[in-house]
């Protein structure tokens, strides 16, 4: 008797594991195309952000450098889904200004903490943006620019200059205002920050935008 | 199936006003409380995921309902859970097609949904032994009466938070919803303790004292109306004039 509720409780159980995952997986299917795209379109709408549209004329998207296989572990790019990341380089009639680095900060407060880094040909950042994290919501998120200005503070910033608690941002209208450290969250702070001299110095070593090493690659 | 012919006398204002009122997930029920706290930074974040919980709810209230007979009570848990879980999963990618930046800020806590208490309690006290129709109903009417929590307390916290309401509602609604966005203090510096996670706690805690105020006062009203009645009940005089 036990062993006949077992059986047929076990068998339900199946069925209802069967119908489950088939409803998952259709989903899945008809939504797979959508997802992409919009991931896609996330994607580019962040490169724009870093450098806008009109300031250069090429394919920011599809014109890309592979990060040398020695810096993939210094970028933190080892997760199986980052191994495919490039480097995006910006031009103007040609001649590369900027590139647009994807680099992983591994140490965040709850996991890694996924970014791109745009730098100008002089070394100084074009702009910072958080594509994907974990962190703690309404402590350790203001690294989104969504939530919070934070990452703007590092605009500008070289390799030498002060990576400190207290940033005053300049406007275009000339006034100043003085971003104040979050309080808290230190962790994802550190993890940011330390990451972004990182790319900064793999920048200025491995110099991507010299065409010396790589040609263009063409997608 | 005699049940269904039977049940034909459902009070769907009961239920209605039982999910919106009376045994509202979030302020009697106190379910659901890890989304209710973390997501209600803003109307539109508490709106997405109030919308996302409510489809979950009524799907699996659905579903629940159609399998009721069938299901042995051994197995009914993770029967249900499967069922939620494969719902929120759904929504999930749903979302990730369609919205995907709100996705991408309500991250953890759209596969959360699975955990919210609330979805399992309606599903076993309610679809698990009702017809169809009245547990859709009964989804309904909770996962809006939590959605409405939701969005009361993200519109608190943005207004004190950030002198702002109804921002970014176009992650939701798409283009349309650009300039929806009503700034109702200029160059308002930002109130901390109500963007943190404390301010949801205190957002909640008036919203509860509120609801049972509003009940007490209600019951209060209800009693001296009917104490005249009581007191002066052994003669009732209907000729004379009162003046």
């Amino acid at each position: 008797m036990l062993k006949n509720s077992i059986g047929f409780n076990s068998v339900l159980l199946a069925i209802f594991a069967f119908v489950t995952a088939g409803v998952v997986a259709v989903t899945y299917q008809s939504t797979k195309d959508r997802i992409s795209d919009a991931k896609l379109r996330a994607a580019q709408a962040a490169l724009f952000e870093i450098i806008p549209k009109e300031d250069h004329d090429n394919d920011l998207f599809s014109d890309t450098v592979p990060i040398p296989e020695d810096y993939r572990e210094f970028m933190g790019l080892t997760a199986s889904e980052d191994l495919d990341k490039q480097m995006h380089i910006a031009r103007r009639q040609g001649e590369p200004f900027a590139a647009i680095i994807p680099t992983v900060a591994p140490d965040g407060y709850s996991g890694p903490i996924k970014m791109i880094i745009g730098v100008y040909k002089d070394g100084s950042i074009a702009g910072v943006r958080v594509t994907d994290h974990n962190e703690t919501p309404g402590l350790g998120d203001y690294v989104d620019v969504r939530k919070s200005n934070w990452v703007l503070s590092f605009n500008g910033k070289t390799l030498g200059s002060r990576f400190d608690e207290k940033t005053n941002i300049k406007h275009p209208d000339g006034s100043e205002e003085e971003f104040d450290q979050l309080t808290g969250a230190t962790i994802t702070r550190t993890a940011v920050t330390r990451q972004i001299k990182k790319t900064l110095s793999f920048f200025n070593i491995a110099d991507p935008l010299t065409p010396k090493e790589h040609n263009e690659v063409t997608p | 199936m005699s049940e269904e012919t039977m049940d034909t006398s459902v009070d769907y204002k009961e239920i209605s006003l039982n999910g919106l009122w009376n045994n509202n997930p979030a302020l009697t029920q106190l379910l659901g409380l890890c989304p209710l706290l973390a997501v209600t930074g803003s109307v539109v974040n508490a709106l997405g995921l109030g919308i996302a919980t409510m489809a979950v709810l009524v799907g699996s209230n659905l579903a629940v309902s159609l399998i009721r007979h069938r299901v042995s009570d051994a197995v009914r848990l993770p029967a249900f859970v499967m069922i939620i879980a494969s719902f929120t999963t759904c929504t999930e990618l749903l979302m990730q097609a369609f919205t995907y930046e709100l996705y991408q800020i309500l991250g953890i806590f759209i596969p959360l949904i699975v955990t919210n208490c609330a979805i399992l309690g309606r599903a076993d006290a309610f679809a698990s032994r009702n017809p169809v129709i009245p547990s859709i109903v009964d989804g309904f009417m909770m996962g809006l009466g939590f959605c409405v929590v939701l969005v009361a307390i993200g519109a608190i916290r943005e207004i004190l938070g950030a002198g702002t309401l109804f921002s970014n509602m176009r992650l939701l609604f798409g283009d349309v919803a650009t300039n929806w966005k009503f700034t109702l203090v200029d160059d308002y510096r930002g109130f901390l303790v109500a963007v943190l996670p404390p301010g949801a706690f205190l957002a909640a805690g008036f919203l509860i004292a509120g609801k049972n105020w509003i009940d007490s006062e209600i019951k209060r009203k209800a009693e001296l109306q009917k104490q005249p009645v009581v007191k002066g009940s052994k003669r009732v005089k209907t000729t004379s004039v009162i003046g």
